[in-house]
């Protein structure tokens, strides 16, 4: 036990001398994710409020084919445009992002009272635009609606008889829980502050030691192994945790500076948020620690640490990617996943959710024995003779 | 005294150790020759418990390895092949830490390194980071924080390894010092000036097996040679690996 002190001091003292370690725990790790998030969220809250305000510009070929839809769309807010000589080729060159074509046919159709054909040219996989198609359909839905209603009511018939069903849209999410589909990968930015955190020690304890040749000296030391190795976990855990902790704070403080009140949402990121986050990520942080002394014990030399720990540093991803890709309902199990049971407390935590204790402690415990589980793994990979032998 | 008993020692097809017997005794060096590639760091790898043994058995001052290998640890100095520093720590750091992994308390540790440094002659770098150190100093600093539990007996890998004509002098110096107080030193070299100049006692390693154990003189008596270098030649049976 002593020598597990003796060894955890001389890692963080000898640690935290080092300049750019320092720099990437206790700054470039915490901070920069928050950072770039609150960045990327606030640009595109801004930009979906822009969208709604401003004019909507549509470059429309054939504008004089249909003067009084074209009036009714200017009156509407659309800023017409000229079209490109070649609308498809524009869209898929991305040089607009749609283009209103009226046919020729259009005021002969009009007048006869067939169906007047107009067409939207578009490109779906351009997220960009979609706001602005669905602005554009909104508004020619309306106009269809509201001539084909003054035909009706021109013939003597209700505009109603068309109009057998009504939906009115009654939308259960919460401002909190909007705001969460927003932040669905703020859970992966405080694991990845954690994985950071601890990334320079776990090489330099196990990999560097043995590139500078200090590994055998210190094996020869009448202290178990088990010892040795408790120190330098709880050194590289400790720089992984204080990560974490300034990555919620971070996040606490720039979560403020977020305009999501203007749309509706809400955030909680109070102090029974940073608590309840800082337990469910406690053992993660032990976890992620062990499995990256593990990784980086297997390396012969600093920068084939640094490779396995590159690649370690994609399966937090992995729960982050399967949860935006199959939104499944939470449900019980996952909080029991590691990895996934952070995710999806941090995120109920996060919408202002309701999570039972019991659901925290699966998370703890499950991920605690996992943390366990990967030490005595990382105890008995220690212990090999192979281990200590530099050359 | 260090003893080693019919050790053995294989990775995988090689065999690296075969069958090596020796005894090193207190107030004597002994010094263990060999060609590159001889054994000689694994054998000493497994005096000082950082492997084991396929078979045969280490004791050190009659103390099992195999049965209580931290009591061995205790008794052992070791400046092993690997003697890298820690160089954001200083000198002093580096050795207190060993100290304090060898759970000396507060008073005897400063004592202690104080008086390793002045016998070391390094008062002038002990309050340095060790980074930029020159190899003697270097090795100035793995010595004193191997011997900074003060043990009787005393293993050296190819200590002058690696060091000038000064600090290979000085490197000499001192292990006699070690001898004078009484220890059991045990080096590794490939340089016979080196072996016999100092040593007491003799054992030559070649292919993993001793070939030979006697005194300098004897060495050289008992193959009719007239120097020291054609008694190794003829009892290694090659000039291979031999440096002069």
């Amino acid at each position: 036990m002593r020598a597990a002190l003796t060894v955890f001091w001389k890692e963080v003292r000898e640690n935290l001398r080092d300049r750019r370690t320092v720099i990437n725990t206790l700054l470039t790790g915490p901070l920069l994710a928050p950072l770039m998030f609150v960045l990327i969220i606030n640009a595109a809250i801004t930009r979906e409020l822009d969208k709604a305000d401003k004019p909507l510009p549509v470059p429309v070929a054939g504008a004089a084919n249909a003067p009084n839809l074209v009036a009714a769309l200017r009156r509407a807010g659309v800023e017409i445009k000229d079209a490109p000589a070649d609308p498809e080729r524009a869209v898929r060159e991305q040089d607009v992002d749609l283009v209103l074509r009226i046919p020729a046919g259009y005021a002969e159709a009009w007048a006869k009272g067939d169906p007047a054909q107009v067409e939207l040219v578009y490109d779906q996989s351009q997220r960009d635009a979609q706001g602005s198609v669905a602005r554009l359909h909104g508004l020619l839905d309306a106009y269809a609606q509201q001539t084909g209603a003054l035909r009706l009511v021109a013939r003597g018939v209700s505009p109603n008889v068309t109009r057998p069903l009504v939906v009115a849209e009654r939308d259960q999410s919460t401002a909190q829980a909007r705001s969460g589909t927003l932040f669905g990968m703020l859970p992966y930015f405080f694991i990845l502050g954690v994985f950071i955190g601890g990334m320079a020690l776990a090489i330099d304890t196990t990999a560097g030691e043995r590139e500078r040749q200090s590994l055998e000296p210190l094996l020869v030391n009448p202290v178990g192994r088990g010892g040795i190795l408790a120190g330098k976990l709880g050194a590289t855990a400790a720089f992984a945790f204080t990560s974490l902790v300034l990555s919620i704070v971070a996040f606490s403080i720039a979560g403020r500076f977020l305009p999501t009140a203007k749309l509706g949402m809400s955030l909680e990121l109070g102090a029974s948020f940073a608590l309840a986050t800082l337990f469910v990520m406690l053992p993660l942080v032990v976890m992620l620690a062990s499995l990256q002394t593990l990784a980086a014990a297997f390396a012969k030399s600093f920068r084939e640490a640094q490779t396995y720990l590159s690649l370690l540093m994609f399966v937090p991803v992995i729960p982050t990617l399967l949860l935006s890709l199959f939104p499944l309902k939470t449900q019980s199990w996952m909080y029991a996943v590691p990895l996934m049971g952070q995710q999806v407390s941090i995120m109920r935590l996060l919408r202002g959710d309701p999570i039972a204790p019991y659901q925290l402690g699966l998370c703890f415990g499950a991920t605690a024995l996992a943390a366990l589980l990967a030490c005595l793994v990382t105890a008995w990979v220690y212990r090999s003779e192979r281990l200590a032998i530099s050359a | 005294m260090i003893e080693a008993r019919d050790l053995h020692k294989a990775f995988g097809a090689v065999t690296a150790v075969d069958g090596v017997s020796f005894v090193a005794r207190d107030g004597e060096i002994t010094g263990l020759l060999g060609p590159n590639g001889a054994g000689k760091t694994t054998t000493l790898r497994m005096l000082y418990t950082l492997m084991r043994p396929d078979r045969g058995e280490v004791l050190v001052d009659g103390i099992d390895a195999a049965g209580d290998a931290a009591a061995v640890r205790r008794r052992l100095g070791v400046l092993p092949d690997a003697r890298g520093l820690y160089k954001r720590l200083t000198a002093y750091e580096n050795i207190e830490y060993f100290a304090r992994l060898q759970d000396i308390d507060a008073d005897t540790r400063r004592r202690r390194i104080d008086a390793l440094v002045a016998a070391l002659d390094m008062r002038d770098i002990v309050d340095r980071r060790t980074e930029g150190f020159s190899q003697g100093q270097r090795v100035k600093t793995a010595i004193a924080r191997a011997l900074v539990h003060d043990p009787r007996n005393v293993i050296l890998d190819e200590p002058t390894n690696g060091l000038d004509v000064m600090a290979t002098r000085a490197m000499r110096t001192f292990m006699l010092r070690l001898k004078q107080e009484g220890r059991c030193v045990l080096f590794s070299s490939h340089i016979m000036q080196e072996v016999g100049a100092l040593c007491d006692r003799i054992v030559v390693i070649a292919r993993g097996r001793v070939v030979a154990d006697a005194a300098p003189e004897a060495l050289r008596e008992q193959t009719g040679a007239a120097t020291l270098e054609d008694a190794f030649v003829k009892i290694i049976g090659s000039e291979e690996g031999l440096a002069a």
